[in-house]
Parts: C-alpha cells; sequence; structure tokens
C-alpha cells in the first residue's frame, strides 16, 4: 500500500479528513521551500502538493502564476525541486509529497528519468496537469511501478466514462476541481459539490480531495463535510505573499491551524 | 504526376500525427473540446455549411486569390520561375481570415455568442474582430503586451472593428503567453465563448479544423497552376510560424510525391546567435499548448523567448502536423534570416510592385536563394501569405526612417 492509501486509511479510521496545502517549489526563496514544508505540517498538513514551476502554467490563475515566476526567477528547475524533497525527507520520512506540474518539464528529463529519480527522493505522487489519463497511460504505468501514485483531475463537467478513464490509469486519491476556470477563482458551488463527490468516490473506489476555491476555515469546512480532502492553493501563496521573510513560517503555520481546527471539528465519522 | 502509395490520412481519430498533436490540457477543458469536437465533424459533413462558408470566401473574402507569375525578379535571379499565390489580396490582408470565417461559423452553430482569439502581431486579431463584426458578435483580443506596444496600428484597427483588446502581462508578454490568457478565459466561460485559434497548433481538433479552412489555399493552386503552366509546380515553399499558411498550399499536395514542400522557418539574427524561432529546426519535442509537438526550450523544459523580425513568426512551438510531416520526411524545413527576409521584401516592392507581409518575406527569400540553382524550366510556388502594409514601420525603423 502507498503511503498516500494509507495516510487516508489512518484518517478514515478516526473519522478525519486530510488537509492538503499547495506551495510552488521555489516561492519566495528555494531556501526557504524545506522550512515552509516543515511549517506546513506543523500546521496540519496530511499530505503536500508541491507545484514545480513551469513558463507557461495555463491551468493557473494569476496568484499561482506569479509563484511560478518567482521561483523561475530564483532559479527553481525540477531537478532542484527533486533535491528539495530529498533534503526535505532528511526531516521528514512519513508526510507524502506529491509533485504537481506540467508535462514539459517532465518530458524534457524523460520520463524514466524522472520516475526513478522522484522514486529515490521518496515522492509519493505526481500530478501532471496537462497529461489527461488517455494521453499518459505509458507514463502512469511506469509511475505506479516505480511506486507513485498517478493522481487526476476531475470537473464539475466530467462524464461518466471520465470517471472510468481515471479509475483505470490513476491512483491515491482524486482531485476535483470544484469550479470552472482556472486556480485561485472566487466562487464555490457546495451544492454541486455535495452532489457530486458520492458518486464520484463511489465510481472510482479512492478517496476525493476538493481544490480550486477553498480560501478559509468555513469553506473548507463545508467542503469537508463531504469530501475526504481538502486542498488549498492559491490562498496559501497569498499568504507567502504577504508575509515577510521573518513571519513566513508563523503565518502559514497559523492560517493553515484554523483550517485544520475547522475540518477536526466536522462530526462525520466514517463513511 | 505521380500519387503516392497510400493516401495521406492524418491525424487519427483522437488527434496524433504519428507521435505529435493530441489532446494535452487539464480535465477542465476537456469537455470543451468535446463539444467542439462534435461539432466540428458535424460542420465538416453537411454541405449547407460547407455552401456557406464557400459562399462567404467568394463574396467577403474576394477569392479565389490569383497566382502571379514574379517573371521580372525570376528573370534577375536566372534559374527557376517563381509563382506567387496571392494570399494578400484577401480581404484584411492576409491567410488567416479564411480560419477566421469557418471557426465563427462554427461558434454560430453551436450558439456561441462570444468569441475569443490571442495574436502576436495582431493580424489573427485583426481578422477575428473583423468576421466577428461581420457576424455580430462579442469579441475580445489577447495580447501580449510588449505586442501591443510594438503593433499599436493593429490594436486600433482591432478597436474600430468593436473588439476589445487585453494587454497580457504574464510570462514573456508575447504571443505564447497571450494564448495562455485566451485558453484561461475559454475555460472559465466556455458556456458562451468559442476560441477561435489563428494556427493549426493547440489540442485536437485545432489543428485539423484549421488545415481544413486553410486548404483552400491548396485546393485552388491545384487547378490554377496547371492553367496557368500546364503543370502543377516543382516545389511549393511557405512560411512557418505556427504553420497555417504552409498546412494550407501543402496539404492538396501531400500525395504528389514529386512536389517538394518546403516551409521557411525564421533564423532571426542567426542561427548561432540563439535569437531564432525556428523550433522544428532548433527544438526538441516537448509539449505546450495542448499538443506534442517541436518546442523552443531549455535543458528544464521551459519554454524560450523567440526572436524575428516578422511578429508572426515569433512563437516558440509549431503546429504538431509539420512535426510530423518533418519526422517522415514528406516535408523539408529550412531557416531564413532577418537580413535575407528583408533584401526579399524590397526585391518584392522594387522589382514586381507587391509589398509583402515580413512573415512571407521568409518564403520569398528562401525561393531566391533556390531559384539561381535550378534549371529556368523548374516552377517554384509560393505562397505569398500576406501584404506587408502592417510592416511599414519595422522596415523604415530598420532603414533608419522615422515617419
Ligand atoms: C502574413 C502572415 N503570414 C504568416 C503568418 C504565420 O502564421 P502561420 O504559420 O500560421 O501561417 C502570419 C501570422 O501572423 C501572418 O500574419
Amino acid at each position: 500500500m502507498s503511503k498516500i492509501q494509507s495516510t487516508f486509511q489512518r484518517l478514515q479510521a478516526t473519522g478525519r479528513r486530510a488537509l492538503i496545502p499547495f506551495i510552488t517549489a521555489g516561492d519566495p526563496a528555494p531556501e526557504l521551500t524545506v522550512p515552509l514544508m516543515n511549517a506546513l505540517v506543523e500546521g496540519g498538513a496530511d499530505i503536500i502538493e508541491l507545484g514545480v514551476p513551469f513558463s507557461d502554467p495555463m491551468a493557473d490563475g494569476p496568484t499561482i502564476q506569479r509563484a511560478s515566476e518567482r521561483a523561475l526567477a530564483n532559479g527553481m528547475t525540477l531537478r532542484r525541486v527533486l533535491d528539495t524533497v530529498r533534503e526535505f525527507r532528511t526531516g521528514n520520512a512519513e508526510t507524502p509529497v506529491v509533485l504537481m506540474g506540467y508535462a514539459n518539464p517532465i518530458e524534457a528529463m524523460g520520463v524514466e528519468r524522472f520516475v526513478s529519480a522522484a522514486r529515490e527522493a521518496q515522492i509519493d505522487g505526481v500530478l501532471i496537469v496537462d497529461y489527461p489519463p488517455e494521453e499518459c497511460e505509458s507514463f502512469a504505468r511506469a509511475a505506479k511501478d516505480a511506486g507513485l501514485d498517478p493522481i487526476f483531475l476531475l470537473a464539475p463537467t466530467s462524464t461518466e466514462q471520465r470517471f472510468r478513464d481515471v479509475a483505470r490509469v490513476g491512483s491515491g486519491y482524486i482531485y476535483y476541481v470544484s469550479l470552472k476556470g482556472v486556480t485561485g477563482a472566487a466562487t464555490l458551488d457546495f451544492d454541486e459539490v455535495a452532489a457530486r463527490i458520492p458518486q464520484i468516490r463511489a465510481q472510482v473506489g479512492m478517496p476525493v480531495g476538493v481544490g480550486f476555491g477553498i480560501r478559509d476555515a468555513e469553506s473548507a469546512r463545508r467542503i469537508g463535510e463531504v469530501a475526504d480532502a481538502v486542498v488549498i492553493g492559491s490562498r496559501i501563496i497569498e499568504e507567502i505573499e504577504r508575509s515577510p521573510r521573518d513571519r513566513l513560517a508563523a503565518n502559514v503555520i497559523a492560517f493553515l491551524r484554523e483550517i485544520r481546527t475547522a475540518l477536526d471539528q466536522i462530526e462525520g465519522g466514517v463513511r | 504526376m505521380q500519387m503516392a502509395d497510400a493516401p495521406y490520412r492524418f491525424p487519427d481519430p483522437s488527434g496524433h500525427f504519428g507521435p505529435y498533436g493530441g489532446v494535452f490540457v487539464a480535465e477542465t477543458l476537456i469537455p470543451a473540446l468535446d463539444e467542439l469536437r462534435a461539432a466540428y465533424e458535424a460542420c465538416r459533413d453537411d454541405p449547407a455549411f460547407i455552401a456557406e462558408f464557400e459562399y462567404e470566401l467568394k463574396h467577403y473574402v474576394g477569392r479565389p486569390s490569383p497566382i502571379y507569375h514574379a517573371r521580372r525578379w525570376s528573370d534577375l535571379l536566372g534559374g527557376a520561375q517563381i509563382y506567387l499565390k496571392r494570399e494578400d489580396l484577401n480581404h484584411t490582408g492576409a491567410h488567416k481570415v479564411n480560419n477566421c470565417i469557418g471557426q465563427a461559423m462554427v461558434a454560430r452553430r453551436m450558439g456561441k455568442p462570444r468569441v475569443i482569439a490571442e495574436t502576436g502581431a495582431g493580424q489573427h486579431g485583426v481578422a477575428t474582430a473583423t468576421v466577428a463584426a461581420r457576424y455580430g458578435m462579442e469579441c475580445v483580443v489577447y495580447m501580449g503586451s510588449e505586442d501591443v506596444r510594438r503593433q499599436a496600428a493593429n490594436v486600433y484597427r482591432m478597436k474600430l472593428l468593436g473588439a476589445t483588446v487585453v494587454p497580457v502581462e504574464s510570462g514573456s508578454k508575447t504571443l505564447k503567453d497571450a494564448l495562455n490568457e485566451a485558453m484561461r478565459d475559454w475555460v472559465t466561460n466556455v458556456h458562451n465563448t468559442f476560441y477561435i485559434i489563428g494556427t493549426v497548433a493547440g489540442p485536437h481538433p485545432y489543428p485539423l479544423m484549421v488545415r481544413d479552412f486553410q486548404t483552400v489555399i491548396g485546393k485552388e493552386c491545384l487547378l490554377q497552376m496547371p492553367e496557368m503552366t500546364g503543370r502543377q509546380p516543382d516545389c511549393v515553399i511557405a512560411c512557418v510560424g505556427g504553420g497555417s499558411n504552409a498546412m494550407g498550399i501543402f496539404h492538396p499536395y501531400i500525395d504528389m510525391p514529386d512536389v517538394r514542400l518546403i516551409g521557411v522557418e525564421a533564423a532571426g539574427e542567426g542561427m548561432e546567435s540563439g535569437r531564432h524561432a525556428a523550433s522544428l529546426t532548433a527544438g526538441k519535442p516537448g509539449v505546450l499548448h495542448g499538443n506534442r509537438t517541436y518546442l523552443l526550450q531549455d535543458d528544464d523544459g521551459q519554454i524560450i523567448e523567440t526572436h524575428s523580425i516578422s511578429a508572426g513568426l515569433d512563437y516558440p512551438g509549431v503546429g504538431p502536423e509539420h512535426a510530423w510531416l518533418k519526422d517522415s520526411g514528406r516535408a523539408e524545413y529550412v531557416t531564413v534570416t532577418d537580413q535575407e527576409a528583408l533584401k526579399a521584401f524590397h526585391d518584392l516592392c522594387r522589382l514586381e510592385g507587391i509589398i509583402p507581409a515580413l512573415e512571407s518575406s521568409h518564403a520569398l527569400a528562401y525561393a531566391a536563394r533556390l531559384a539561381p540553382t535550378l534549371p529556368k524550366d523548374k516552377i517554384l510556388l509560393v505562397n505569398l501569405s500576406g501584404r506587408g502594409d502592417k510592416d511599414m514601420h519595422t522596415v523604415a525603423e530598420k532603414s533608419g526612417i522615422q515617419f
């Protein structure tokens, strides 16, 4: 069983929801990424999504675009992201780390080299935004063979055929994009999410995390009522943007703790 | 004319040209592309759609565009005869409008009242704004803020035509970033919005659809060349930015193996300078803007900035079908520098009384390089993809002239 799967099992056994924060590696500075990852864990993260910066982040809104641009300006590369996780692992062996990014840096490194380097760096999952299931069967197989969970997105508009595609190719969890548009957009339709999550969970047989548009304890709690995990990205990047360096970790921890507390207050028990 | 053994049948049903093309987009865009594919397939098989498209091309664009024998220029070069396919005579001054009409017609059939587009030099933006005005559609054009500054006249043209021009501040603030931003708009507003991509790139079905709308260029040549010269040309030459004017003229000739197909990329300040836009010549396969193709990228897979005197060729990728035609050897791809393109530009002005677009001047420059190496009875057909009025400022600046 993968570390991601056992994390969800452990949480489900105690009726808790997973908190999955996202940051971009190299933002605001490469040497601050490991301290920030540790801060995320301290704030209550169960899994960390670590963004690999890309020059053309087509699916991201302005906040994550800015993070990506800052990271690239700081000289962040896929190779250095892998080094960063290796360094994080010297102090934390348990918290699953999922790399999230775009296909081209991985193809430039070569899929085989990437997969074995990711395994060696003890990365647990990989979500490639512009690899839909039909274009990455062989990549997903290589990832699974190396013990990496290939994680896929589903959207409000996804058909049942997409559920089946993703169930076949993916593992770990499903990342449900809770609204139309790009990351960081503001409107969230809770009723829609509440109706869809049970369907998806039943059909794909994986835990479902919800992201895009979760900004505070209240929206996290409402999503947590129905989902297995809550993903928060743009809002944390904003926290990073507005924090002075000496308050960075403290502010991120304080922000996440509020979310953690809200999630842990959900009555819901085991599903 | 010899025909190939097996007819050329690309893309496959999932949008692949060999290893290239495909649908590399986030899940959020998949349903939009499914909807578009279904709608386009219905249009493609509908005689009423085809008849309306032909009517629009004839009465609004002014097709067929003529072929012109550049006799004085050919004589001076002293070799093969150069013929020009005059896409510069189309309404709006380039081949881009053929595709815009086709896509706007698909948008109308899909009931989408709003169209969006990306543009670099502004030619595709102007063509989209024109067609949107013609059909009474709302139009938003994304343009890198760097390009907005460089192409003020075209920005004004789009505004005259009723379009909203949105300057894009992200990334390198050029065409590729405008494309990213248009995709973000589309994914957010897909219920009422149609994205008119300007070249044979993007996720399936765009490379197929744009090619279909541009093949009118090559289909006309198939009829016109025998009328004028008694046979088909020996070489067909076109500039390649994203590759739409080239695919449009190449496609009907693919199954005739004794017609050489030559695509001309922008070598900018020279290939050795690194400041160019020659994705097929110097790039590596990768994934960008929804398809797998040749890309100009660094070792880490980040897309790099390109350079060309012609904004329409200034793109780090290329349509996936060109990647396939290159690998399969069916087409050849060569490069021409800013300087060579400028010389061809001036030669055509002085010798033939035609002011060509700087993009098209790349194709002309290669014809000028090739013609003297061939006997006088050989025929080169060059796609003169657009007129050069839009380039007055750029050329004047290079000659040290200020208006
Ligand atoms: C006149 C002209 N030719 C060629 C191009 C390049 O595009 P493509 O390679 O898609 O034909 C452009 C693009 O703006 C153009 O305006």
